[in-house]
């Protein structure tokens, strides 16, 4: 009989063990020393060994391509290895962004990086997770820990409230995707991916049970991913939970939904893909609509964000309705570049202050030029990446999106994502206009800390970066390609 | 019993769930009806589970009950803060955040 826990299984696990090992270990010492300052310290250093576990992790997958543990339930290959390198960057920003904010709003607690840590286990195991119950239990680790951190300003109403929405509308969804996948183990007898491919792969096309499935883990998937029609908790959440979670929420949990759902469509579900495809194609155009044009009424920013994230995703899912390597590469390069912009912005407005109090207006921008230039030209940069101006990272995204649309065909929703960028420009530039052209009577006091700082300037070098420099980060993104399709 | 009768219900228990989440003012009973939902899934998985003579199903099952539990230990929690701050329970009247 074969050992229960061998070391490849180990070494696969590493790094969830490692961050649930720092993440006990933050709620630990916390309790013990009474510190508060040494927890955001502690929680990069955890970020610090699960990089090494990845790298090392990296390295195997140059050597023994794809590999499995645990009885084939987790799995490492490009794929896992590009996705928890995001989550570690990500992690990496929301901590240093976070120290700052969470002091000034005086809610600085332990157990605040701690859920951040197991928020992160949550999608390492989403990530890497190769059959059903693995994947399900990553992604409620997820998000209860998002739950529970949406709603960590315990005396600010607006944070109850976005936490509870989150919850509900949360907690529904994964019944609905617990639900599917109740019922690809039953049409399959099986919870490993593989085998319920074969079991998919005998079915006809028009089974009514494959159809239920098929509905009921793409709409548990799609209030993940925040798409039109399941987008509704997504600008309340946004403008309720702290700014830091709000930046953590929007790339790091999109992308772990984002990676599962791309496990699950393209490895079990791959030979019914003219089934999903049309679907995904028109959630996708629907969501684009919906979310630049509610975007446009916005004053506050970090609802401004939510709708265009909300319109990111369906940029996003546009790619996996082209279905063609173009258009995997483009999902993986956009996410890439989406955490650097996304969180640059955030940042930013994490810093804005008014009276002691978080303020996220657009006209608290008014006049950012003359009062501190270096920051309104980095907030230049971001916005004009979030737009997908061609000198910037943002444009490759979308670029490579459009061309495997193109690819497959799909020529009427090319020039609709076509056309709604520049909808989107919009919005982007009103942000631009009130830094640069109008002037302010009574400015908003901007105050970033040295985490917020470095976290700002190194979302705006990497945008840039990637725009004028993007081979490398082209070829990782190849290399993140899930096997089946290439 | 066939396995059909085990997967109506289910359906029928989905629906209830589903309708209470969306109708329902009361958050705890929105909160009820999650688990029914999520028993739904419960019920699904135990019958195929018994119908195919496989046990990943009730290994599944648990994993879900131990999720609900969680859920409902965070869910609850959440609703206290939110209590302590504006004293109701109702959905229709938690409305800062709106557009």
């Amino acid at each position: 009989m074969d050992p229960l826990f061998t070391w490849t299984d180990f070494f696969v696990l590493k790094p969830a063990i490692l961050l649930s090992l720092f993440g006990c270990g933050i709620l630990l010492t916390d309790f013990l020393l009474k510190q508060g300052r040494w927890n955001a310290l502690t929680a990069l250093v955890g970020e610090g060994f699960v990089a090494v576990a990845l790298w090392q992790h990296c390295e195997d997958v140059a050597a023994n391509g794809q590999r499995f543990a645990l009885g084939g339930s987790m799995a490492v290959d490009g794929f896992s290895v590009f996705f928890n390198y995001i989550f570690v960057v990500s992690a990496i920003l929301a901590i240093i962004i976070a120290s700052r904010y969470m002091d000034d709003e005086k809610s600085n607690r332990g157990e605040f990086y701690g859920l951040m840590l197991f928020a992160q286990a949550g999608m390492t195991v989403m990530a890497q997770g190769y059959e059903l119950v693995t994947l399900f239990i990553g992604l409620e680790l997820m998000a209860l820990s998002f739950y529970v951190m949406v709603g960590f300003l315990r005396n600010e109403l607006r944070s109850n409230e976005a936490a509870m929405k989150y919850l509900i509308l949360g907690a529904l969804s994964s019944g609905f995707l617990a639900y599917g996948f109740s019922i690809f183990y039953g049409m399959s007898g099986s919870t490993n991916l593989a085998a319920i491919a074969d079991a998919v792969a005998g079915r006809e096309i028009s089974d009514p049970v494959l159809l239920i499935a098929l509905v009921t883990t793409s709409v548990g998937l799609f209030f993940k991913i925040s798409v039109v029609p399941f987008h509704m908790w997504a600008p309340d959440v946004y403008e309720g939970a702290p700014t830091p979670i709000t930046a953590y929420v929007s790339v790091a949990s999109k992308a772990a939904s984002f990676a599962m759902m791309m496990r699950i469509f393209l490895v079990p579900l791959v030979s019914v893909q003219e089934l999903w495809m049309p679907l995904f194609g028109a959630v996708a155009l629907l969501t684009m609509t919906l979310g630049n044009i509610a975007a446009l009424t916005q004053n506050n920013l970090k609802r401004l964000l939510a709708y265009s994230s909300i319109s990111h995703a369906g940029y996003i899912l546009l790619g996996l309705a082209a279905g063609n390597e173009t258009g995997l590469k483009g999902i993986s390069l956009y996410i890439l570049v989406y955490i650097f912009m996304n969180f640059g912005v955030f940042a930013l407005i994490s810093a804005m202050r008014r009276e002691g109090h978080a303020t996220e207006d657009i006209d608290d921008l008014n006049g950012l030029m003359h009062r501190h230039p270096g920051y309104a030209i980095l907030m230049l940069v971001l916005l004009l990446s979030l737009a997908g101006i061609p000198p910037m990272a943002g444009f490759y995204g979308k670029y490579f999106i459009f061309l495997g649309l193109l690819e497959a065909g799909s020529y009427l929703l090319a020039i609709a994502g076509a056309l709604y960028v520049a909808v989107s420009a919009y919005y982007y530039f009103r942000i631009v206009r009130a830094m640069f052209l109008i002037e302010s009577l009574e400015p908003a006091v901007i105050a970033p800390g040295l985490g917020t700082k470095i976290a700002l300037v190194a979302s705006a070098v990497f945008t840039l970066l990637i725009g004028l420099y993007p081979e490398p980060f082209i070829n990782m993104a190849t290399g993140s390609i899930l096997l089946s399709l290439r | 019993m066939p396995v059909t009768h085990y997967l109506v219900l289910s359906m029928a228990l989905l629906i209830i769930g589903t309708v209470g989440v969306l109708t329902r003012r009361n958050i705890i009973v929105i909160l009820m009806s999650i688990e029914l939902i999520l028993n739904a899934v419960n019920i699904n998985l135990v019958a195929f589970s018994d119908y195919l003579q496989n046990i990943n199903g009730q290994v599944f099952t648990i994993f879900v009950i131990t999720d609900a539990a969680a859920e409902a230990a965070v869910g609850l929690g959440i609703l206290i803060a939110l209590f302590r701050n504006k004293e109701t329970v109702h959905a229709d009247e938690i409305d800062i955040l709106r557009w």
